[in-house]
């Protein structure tokens, strides 16, 4: 394996953008990703191309025809294999450097807490409303930062969370599990490019540089081309 | 008294992307809703004049009430 410096040859398209001890940082840090579908696809495909060489990848639910539209991870040959078993064997083909964890199971009040301690970052690519708040709530109790995403159709949304930080509670203040997606559906362009969005937030929080989507929701309408940026928590000014 | 209307995603469908309509004095944002045939459950994000707004607060004339509806596929 060749080296450029200090750092492996796969990683010299990140340098500049990156400093040599950014990717080395990054090479320290522990990432979970909650949800393997079409966000959660993508999430860690970008994350272990990063150089975040340490992903817990959860998820309880295995591929299905229907995935194929659009989750990265889905290929013929996977239909009826896990979710996160295939992210892992993905990364094993992409980054061998990546350590990945696999929780072949979904989120719930009894394990979240489990699941999600030790991590330095949370990625939300979850698809059902009550275990993003449940993904919110025990990740800011731990002190751990969390990138919010959802798609439904044309639309989407991405929103960073810190500790303390009542977003989610802006985002979704009824009681539905499920979003307009439910009528919707999900195409293949939205997943990758909220996973996107969500990876770059993501890394500017590990950093600690550049500004991030904190106590604001970024919401994109592909339909009419529209993105705006939602103050919320009612902490910032418009 | 006036108040402006902003919508999003699907809430557009059959109702346009912004609409100014007058109203009685003490409007909420929810008598609005039910005015424009909104079901709760396609109500997520509830903007007033660009900030967190709640359903039953009373709007004043030139205030701007933006909605979305929930979006949370993964």
């Amino acid at each position: 394996m060749e080296n450029t410096g200090r750092l492996s040859k796969r990683y010299a398209k990140n340098l500049q953008m990156l400093s040599e001890e950014e990717v080395l940082m990054l090479h320290s840090k522990k990432v979970c990703v909650l949800g393997c579908g079409g966000l959660g696809g993508y999430v860690v495909e970008m994350l272990g191309r990063l150089g975040i060489e340490a992903i817990t990848v959860v998820d309880g639910d295995c591929f299905d025809e229907s995935n194929l539209n659009r989750q990265l991870l889905a290929t013929e040959d996977l239909i009826g294999v896990s979710k996160a078993r295939a992210a892992q064997r993905r990364m094993a083909s992409v980054n061998p450097r990546v350590s990945i964890t696999v929780r072949e199971t979904y989120l719930t009040e009894e394990n979240a807490r489990e699941i999600i301690a030790g991590h330095d970052l949370v990625f939300d690519a979850l698809d059902s409303i009550g275990a993003r708040k449940l993904a919110a709530g025990i990740s800011g109790d731990m002190g751990i930062p969390l990138i919010y995403g959802a798609i439904a159709g044309w639309y989407a949304q991405v929103a960073t969370i810190f500790p303390g930080e009542g977003t989610l509670e802006s985002i979704y203040p009824g009681k539905q599990d499920k979003g307009r997606e439910a009528i919707l559906g999900n195409p293949s362009f939205t997943p990758a490019l909220v996973a996107a969005v969500q990876v770059s937030e993501g890394l500017k929080v590990l950093l600690g540089r550049g500004e991030v989507l904190r106590n604001r929701m970024l919401f994109i309408d592909l339909l009419n081309n529209e993105f705006d940026i939602l103050p919320l928590n009612g902490k910032i000014e418009p | 008294m006036e108040v402006k209307i902003r919508l999003f995603a699907t809430l557009r469908e059959g109702r346009g992307k912004v609409l100014s309509k007058d109203f009685e004095a003490g409007v909420t944002p929810g008598l609005i809703i039910e005015d424009l045939g909104i079901p709760e459950e396609e109500v997520a994000i509830l903007l007033v004049n660009g900030r967190d707004g709640d359903l039953e607060q009373a709007l004043e004339d030139g205030d701007v009430v933006s909605i979305f509806p929930p979006v949370g596929g993964g």
